[in-house]
């Protein structure tokens, strides 16, 4: 689906997935988004991950919450907010695909579980999309927004579902569950020498762990695939809107740049591109060069100082729209829309409301 | 305090701070710096596809070493190499320095390391600080500078070693953990460095990353750079209209209100980094090494040699009995 603008994309899309490298504002932006919608009458509400301490403050978030929060506020919708618990969300799937509480149960306590729920990398990307699922499937929001974990390859997202049913499909954890099929006894024998060296590393206990919980896991395989199915359907459906959000520095430009290209390669487009922190141009007839040099001729005065305040930033300005022009090129005809840089930071639903007015025209 | 004494003692400096910060800058500068004491420098960067070699022409980072900066002795210049670590590679090398030729290849052929990092977090963690453990033994270069992954990770990383001896309890690596332990835990042999910028966000983040770091790894705390700061200047809160009077210069139609906008955003940075400085400074009792901002949307060349220069210089105003 294409939208004209960023409050169309607030009115119209059901999910919209926050895509960015770290420090970009990614977070305060999908709490804008989201309220934005509320502010439209819609039911919205904003999946955040690992917020800094004072938006989850504004957002009623002080404590860990695994599940939606309404906001009160004055808006004609609803704004519900919630971060993601990891953990939680993944042994929730556990204990949905488990055949029997004692299966769950055997999964849950299991350490090497509990290392790929806390700490496997991929794990959280694949909790917020099932989270995303989850919210989208059993209850009735009419926007979600979705936060993405800040990591360097931001399509770890869109990959993250099937991540685990590769994993489970590794060589090796067919190794250990062949001879309880009845294949052939060779196999894990074989396995059996290959882990005793692998033991001899990391020690016995590690791999012990390993081969319970993959055992203890057998049969489930097949649930977990179809959820990493439904939730991928989902990420490609026409409703749902991938939006780039960057910060107007060259760095920060090429990993949004990388991104784009990416989403296309996997036939997904661009719904808008978000760029924070950008710098006002002040103007005027006198280009950077010029100031610079009345600045340095005027060292001293006042006037000498504005000079050089107005060769500086507008330096940064000016090169900063060359950066977003350039961008700007590689999304179609996606919108596009510049926040500039905002004297507060968000640690309360005023200055909350402050930043969406910067970023979102109030209908 | 002597610059090449703090780029030295300790010899290995880890580079940590919140996404956005610019900490890869910073440790690229801290590495030029250096260089421009005489001193030979590595860089190590553990996230793959680092761009840190961009600007020296350098398009892609190696497990072996690339010279960013030649040495250069008739300037006093030393050299400046970088490294990307990476786990796989670091174990199977580790393992066959230890006479596990076999495992290693078997590792590295089945593509196991997934499994085995999987089954004992913080092997890949400990795996990289354990090949830089190694480096700053060989002593091969003056300075060894790691750029660490972002804040909530950082603790993550220097953490892993604690958290691997107490899950692995015999075997090599083991014996690598407590190793990474004893260097992280050695004030004479590795430091932290933080950075962070003027703002609020980032301020929060520092110094509460700072105390975690203290009580959970026990590390070396370097002084907190902070990147990004505006300059002090006077006279920015004048009509420029009066300010021109003042100094006898006649403005062009439009340019004192463009003047007055520039001025009017610069003024109000100011004072807003001011407050944040001010705030750090009264919670963590650690002293601020603080950088310019570059006034560009793209880092030059220049600009790092600016932020080296700068580094050099804050280093020098330390006082010499420094934590």
């Amino acid at each position: 689906m294409t939208f004209t603008s960023i409050e169309d994309l607030v009115e119209r899309s059901s999910v919209v997935v926050c895509c960015g490298s770290g420090g970009v504002g990614k977070t305060t932006t999908a709490a804008v988004l989201a309220l934005g919608a509320a502010a439209r009458g819609r039911k919205a509400v904003v999946v955040t991950i690992d917020p800094a301490k004072r938006l989850a403050d504004a957002l009623g978030l002080a404590g860990l919450t695994n599940t939606p929060a309404r906001i009160n506020g004055d808006w004609p919708g609803e704004l519900w907010a919630m971060m993601l618990d990891t953990e939680a969300t993944f042994d929730a799937l556990v204990s949905r695909h488990a055949g029997s509480p004692e299966q769950s149960e055997k999964i849950l306590s299991n350490r090497f579980y509990r290392n790929i729920a806390g700490a496997m990398s991929g794990t959280q990307e694949y909790m917020a999309s099932e989270k995303l699922y989850e919210l989208a499937v059993e209850h009735d929001f009419d926007l979600i927004v979705v936060d993405t974990p800040p990591t360097r390859n931001a399509l770890d997202f869109l990959e993250a579902p099937n991540r685990l049913a590769r994993f489970l499909d590794h060589r090796l954890y067919r190794m250990v569950t062949a001879p309880t099929r009845g294949l052939v006894k060779a196999v894990n024998v074989a396995a059996q020498g290959f882990f005793r060296s692998v033991g001899k590393v990391v020690g016995g206990d590690v791999i012990a762990d390993a081969i319970a919980f993959f055992a203890a896991f057998d049969g489930m395989e097949e649930g977990f695939k179809h959820r990493a199915q439904a939730v991928e359907k989902l990420l490609r459906a026409p409703e749902t809107a991938f939006i780039l959000i960057a910060s107007p520095h060259a760095d920060t430009v090429g990993e949004a740049s990388y991104f784009a290209k990416r989403l296309k390669e996997m036939g997904i487009e661009v719904s808008g591109l978000i760029v924070n922190r950008v710098h006002p141009d002040p103007g005027g007839p006198t280009l950077p060069a010029a100031a610079a040099a009345r600045a340095e001729t005027l060292r001293g005065s006042a006037i000498g100082a504005q000079f050089e305040a107005l060769a500086r930033l507008r330096q940064v300005a000016l090169g900063e729209m060359e950066h977003v022009a350039e961008i700007t090129s590689q999304i179609g005809s996606a919108p596009v829309r510049m926040v500039p840089y905002l004297p507060f930071e968000v640690h309360d639903l005023e200055t909350l409301q402050a930043f969406a007015d910067a970023l979102i025209t109030p209908e | 305090m002597d610059p090449a004494h703090f780029l030295t003692s300790p010899r290995v400096t880890i580079v940590a701070g919140k996404g956005g910060v610019g900490k890869t800058t910073i440790s690229l500068a801290l590495g030029l710096a250096a260089t421009r004491l005489g001193l030979t420098a590595l860089l190590i960067e553990i996230e793959e596809g680092s761009a840190v070699g961009t600007l020296f022409g350098v398009r892609h980072l190696a497990h072996e070493p690339i010279v960013l900066r030649a040495a250069d002795r008739s300037i006093g210049q030393g050299e400046l190499t970088a490294r990307e670590l990476m786990a796989d590679n670091s174990l199977v090398e580790y393992l066959h320095d230890h006479g596990l030729k076999r495992i290693s290849s078997r590792l590295a052929s089945s593509g196991a390391l997934d499994m085995v990092a999987t089954a004992t977090p913080g092997i890949k963690d400990v795996l990289i600080l354990g090949k830089v453990k190694q480096l700053e033994r060989s002593a091969k270069a003056d300075v060894i500078i790691v750029d660490a992954p972002a804040a909530g990770h950082a603790i993550t990383f220097l953490s892993s070693a604690v958290g691997l001896v107490n899950a692995v309890q015999v075997g090599p690596i083991e014996t690598q953990a407590r190793e990474v332990m004893e260097l992280l835990g050695d004030p004479d042999r590795c430091q932290v460095l933080l950075v962070t910028l003027p703002e609020e966000t980032p301020v929060n983040e520092v110094i509460e990353t700072a105390f975690q770091l203290e009580d959970r790894v026990g590390v070396r705390l370097a002084p907190i750079v902070v990147n990004g700061c505006y300059p002090d200047s006077e006279g920015l809160d004048e009509d420029p209209k009066v300010a021109a009077a003042q100094a006898g210069v006649t403005l062009r139609k439009g340019e004192a209100e463009a003047l007055g906008r520039a001025a009017a955003f610069v003024g109000e940075r100011s004072r807003l980094q001011a407050a944040q400085l001010e705030r750090l400074d009264h919670d963590l009792p650690l002293p601020q090494l603080r950088l310019p901002f570059c006034f560009t949307s793209e880092l030059g060349l220049d600009d790092l040699d600016t932020l080296a220069d700068a580094l050099i210089e804050q280093i020098r105003l330390l006082p010499e009995d420094v934590v």
